[in-house]
């Protein structure tokens, strides 16, 4: 498959509005915020360029351009917009609505920091705010993981057993801005695997329909549910979920047919024999892997496991991967202020309490408001593994690492 | 609970399943409207007033309260230009 | 559509079904009955959050016989522009369930809350994109569905639970927002005010606005019994009221060669000819609970001149942008 792909040099926003503009969604509604920026400026270019036909919606806010989304979902059209830190912040009240309405909206999520300081540069904090919303999160560690991504995500939120948003997340400038090389399908292989969308069908108040609004099937959309519904609603929501987690293998696979290349919830790196390793999501673990191909170099068994989608929460697989590794440590992007750790660690963590086959732990906390990652750093995470995992014991559970003291 | 569904009956993305013409809303009001056809002028105010929608217009032009939803609001007898819709309390 | 009969109007079909559960008396459902009795063609509603919308789709019920959504309080018309947009993105590709419709009216149905606060924004972003909806803010002058808290469309001294009239302060301090206005300056093709006291005007206005290509807005005043405080009978009374007295007067504004051109309705119009005609406003005033502590325990006269002078004064600019 390899030969009919073309090879260019873009960088991570250029690869999401590459992507959509091969999707050719029905709606883009989306407003400008640092670093998504790229990705409307150039969508905006081919829509003038007459190179798609996608309405774009030019939105006042971000809450508008969410809610933009939902209404054009709504009507059973393809709905597309990006975001980054506080735009997504804006829209949060959105996102919780925007899956509970079981609406396949896709959106890029530009990784940056949730003011205040107000901060324009790489953390999870935005993304990580929103992981209780009912949005699949998928991770990106590079431009090319971007693009297909963006492609699949389709698939993934308008297959019938899910119907759910899903939020392609890629890191602030780190991935954004910089210019990778990117494997593209020519546009007719994109047109043939998103293919047109898909609806279930409902038993609505005035007979069948499928779930999208149309005069001539009348249905209600976002009823007012009191107390004896909405738990029912909401565990509707759950179910489809777990069938994400069977969902985005599946698509992945068919995805791999056509790109040679593939992708499923989690990717290990030598794993099978290691003494420590390092669990995270997105470009930082591009670094990871670098610095486990140094050290085992020097004779270090070291892996690493990057978690590619975070919503829904691989357990089984996660379990499967480093249930013998003696000692693991998440870097965690993000925090949780005020709780025992990162969101990445506490989920880890919570993973594996019940297995009698688990690693000692350890949460590393770093990278906020786009401090740098450095080979340097990492190794050091890997040297504290090590004691770790020669003690036999995790002193310090979680580390500040990064931060001038 | 027992007569409500479950999670896996109900449909997905909670789309409404039932109207509310099941729903009879004519148990609510302590009075209801009587229409004397003989004063009756047939402007049909009646019907484009009634907040419910159960005053309809018969093919003969006059109009006739569907009590199963009528709340006794009392906007129609109110309103009448001919004056001739009676409140009746329920007894 | 905007020249129908009553007649013709009666046969259409109730696109509200009855059993919804708002008040007995309530103006919003022969508003929102009124207005859907000019739905020519393929059509799609989306509420904000409100009295309307609650009360209307009690889980599992729904009262909507046409398709319907609501997403959020503040971005109705946010919700809007992205339906219009899906709808001209499938027109444009051929392709799509909604690419078989020529028309397709998009109808929103907001209240004061959603609308002069809250929604303005997304209001504002949507009139200024220009997509072609129909908004039909039903004002009802305060939050009602939270229960009775004053909003930007609140008049001036009205007793509102957040704007209560105390022992110091007597009711809201402010005037009401100038809402049509505002909308008048995003240079729409349509803004129009009415009342359902006159069905048949309100009709036609609503088909009128479905009939515009772009934004049109249609500014309803809603009283309400229990957040106004009168008996549930008079709810059209008082909406005739507000027009009589011309603290809601009944008019349209066309843009027409990009100048907002007004023109009064039926019933306004004949106050102007006759200005003696002319209601004072103490008499909409003192049938409403919400300003009986501008008669009792003494009569306010000061506060009731106040707004009666804000009422002459806006009457006398709109018969100036009228031409009368």
């Amino acid at each position: 498959m390899r030969e009919s792909q073309i090879l260019m040099g873009m960088n991570g926003d250029e690869a999401v509005a590459y992507a959509t503009k091969q999707v050719n969604p029905d709606v883009v509604a989306a407003y400008p915020i640092t670093p998504q920026t790229i990705i409307v400026e150039r969508f905006s270019e081919y829509v003038a360029d007459g190179e798609v036909e996608t309405e774009f919606v030019p939105v006042e806010s971000e809450h508008s351009a969410l809610s933009s989304c939902v209404g054009a979902a709504a009507v059973g059209g393809r709905a597309f917009t990006a975001t980054a830190a506080n735009g997504l912040a804006l829209m949060w009240e959105i996102t919780y609505i925007a899956s509970s309405l079981r609406l396949p909206i896709v959106m890029a999520v530009v990784n940056r920091a949730l003011s205040g300081p107000i901060n324009i540069h790489n953390d999870h904090s935005d993304s990580m705010g929103a992981r209780d919303s009912g949005w699949i999160q998928i991770y990106c560690e590079n431009s090319q993981e971007v693009y297909d991504a963006c492609i699949e995500a389709w698939r993934i939120g308008e297959h019938p057993d899910v119907q759910l948003p899903v939020m392609v997340c890629l890191d602030g400038f780190t991935l954004s801005h910089t210019m990778e090389n990117v494997l593209t399908l020519p546009d007719g292989a994109v047109e043939e695997f998103v293919g047109d969308r898909r609806f279930i069908t409902v038993k609505g108040h005035m007979g069948e329909a499928e779930l999208r609004l149309d005069p001539e099937t009348p249905l209600s959309m976002g009823p007012f549910d009191l107390q004896d519904y909405y738990f029912e609603h909401k565990r509707q929501q759950v179910e489809a979920m777990d069938e994400a987690l069977r969902v985005i293998p599946e698509v992945d696979a068919e995805f791999s047919k056509l790109s040679g290349r593939s992708y499923g919830l989690i990717h290990p790196y030598r794993l099978e024999d290691a003494d420590i390793a390092v669990i995270g999501l997105g470009s930082t673990m591009g670094t990871v892997r670098y610095v486990v191909d140094g050290l085992r170099k020097e004779g270090v068994k070291a892996g690493l496991l990057k978690i590619r989608a975070f919503r829904p929460f691989p357990v089984e697989e996660i379990i499967e991967a480093v249930r013998d590794i003696p000692a693991v440590g998440v870097l965690d992007k993000a925090t949780s202020l005020g709780a025992p750790g990162g969101p990445l660690y506490e989920e880890v963590k919570t993973t594996f309490y019940d297995e009698s086959d688990r690693p000692l732990i350890a949460d590393y906390i770093h990278g906020l408001g786009g401090r740098d990652a450095s080979p340097s750093l990492i190794r050091s995470i890997f040297k504290g593994l090590e004691d770790i995992r020669s003690r036999g014991e995790v002193s310090e559970k979680v580390t500040y690492i990064g931060v001038r003291e | 609970m027992s007569e409500k569904p479950g999670w896996r009956e109900l449909p997905r993305g909670a789309v409404s399943y039932k109207s509310t013409e099941e729903y009879e809303t004519g148990d609510w009001g302590i009075q209801f409207p009587e229409i004397d056809h003989s004063k009756c002028t047939k402007c049909m105010l009646c019907h484009f007033f009634c907040p419910e929608g159960a005053i309809r217009v018969r093919e003969d032009g006059y109009t006739e309260v569907d009590l199963k939803y009528c709340k006794g609001c009392g906007i129609c007898a109110e309103e009448c230009p001919a004056k001739c819709i009676k409140l009746v309390l329920k007894t | 559509m905007s020249g129908i009969t009553l007649r013709e109007a009666a046969k259409k079909p109730n696109l509200l079904a009855p059993g919804h559960r708002l008040c007995a008396g309530c103006d919003e459902p022969i508003v929102a009955r009124l207005v859907l009795k000019a739905v020519r063609g393929p059509a799609m509603v989306t509420s904000a959050t409100g009295c309307l919308e609650v009360a209307t789709t009690i889980f599992p019920y729904t009262a909507w016989r046409l398709p319907w959504i609501h997403s959020a309080f503040e971005n109705t018309a946010a919700t809007a522009s992205g339906m219009e947009a899906a709808w001209r993105a499938m027109r444009r590709k051929k392709k799509g369930p909604l690419a078989k419709y020529g028309t397709l009216d998009i109808i929103v149905f907001a209240g004061d809350g959603g609308t002069y606060d809250i929604g303005l924004q997304a209001l504002s972003g949507a009139l200024e994109r220009g997509h072609d909806f129909t908004y039909v803010l039903l004002d009802n002058e305060a939050y009602m569905n939270t229960g009775i808290q004053r909003s930007g469309g609140t008049p001036r001294a009205a007793s509102t639970t957040t704007s209560p009239a105390g022992s110091v302060i007597p009711g809201k301090k402010e005037w009401k927002k100038p809402i049509a206005e505002i909308v008048i300056a995003h240079e729409i093709p349509y803004v129009a005010t009415m009342s359902a006291a006159w069905p048949l005007d309100m009709i036609r206005k609503a088909g009128k606005a479905f009939e515009v290509e772009g934004p049109a807005f249609l500014h309803a005043i809603v009283p309400c019994a229990r957040g106004w405080r009168y008996p549930p009978e008079k709810t059209i009374e008082v909406s005739r009221l507000a027009v009589q007295t011309c603290i809601f007067p009944l008019w349209e504004c066309r843009l027409e060669e990009g100048r907002p051109v007004y023109s009064l309705s039926a019933a306004s119009t004949a106050i102007a000819r006759r200005p003696e005609s002319k209601r004072p406003v103490e008499e909409y005033l003192e049938v409403q609970g919400r300003f009986r502590h501008l008669f009792s325990p003494e009569r306010r006269g000061d506060i009731i001149d106040g707004i009666q002078a804000w009422v002459d004064n806006r009457w006398r600019l709109l018969l100036e942008k009228a031409g009368l």
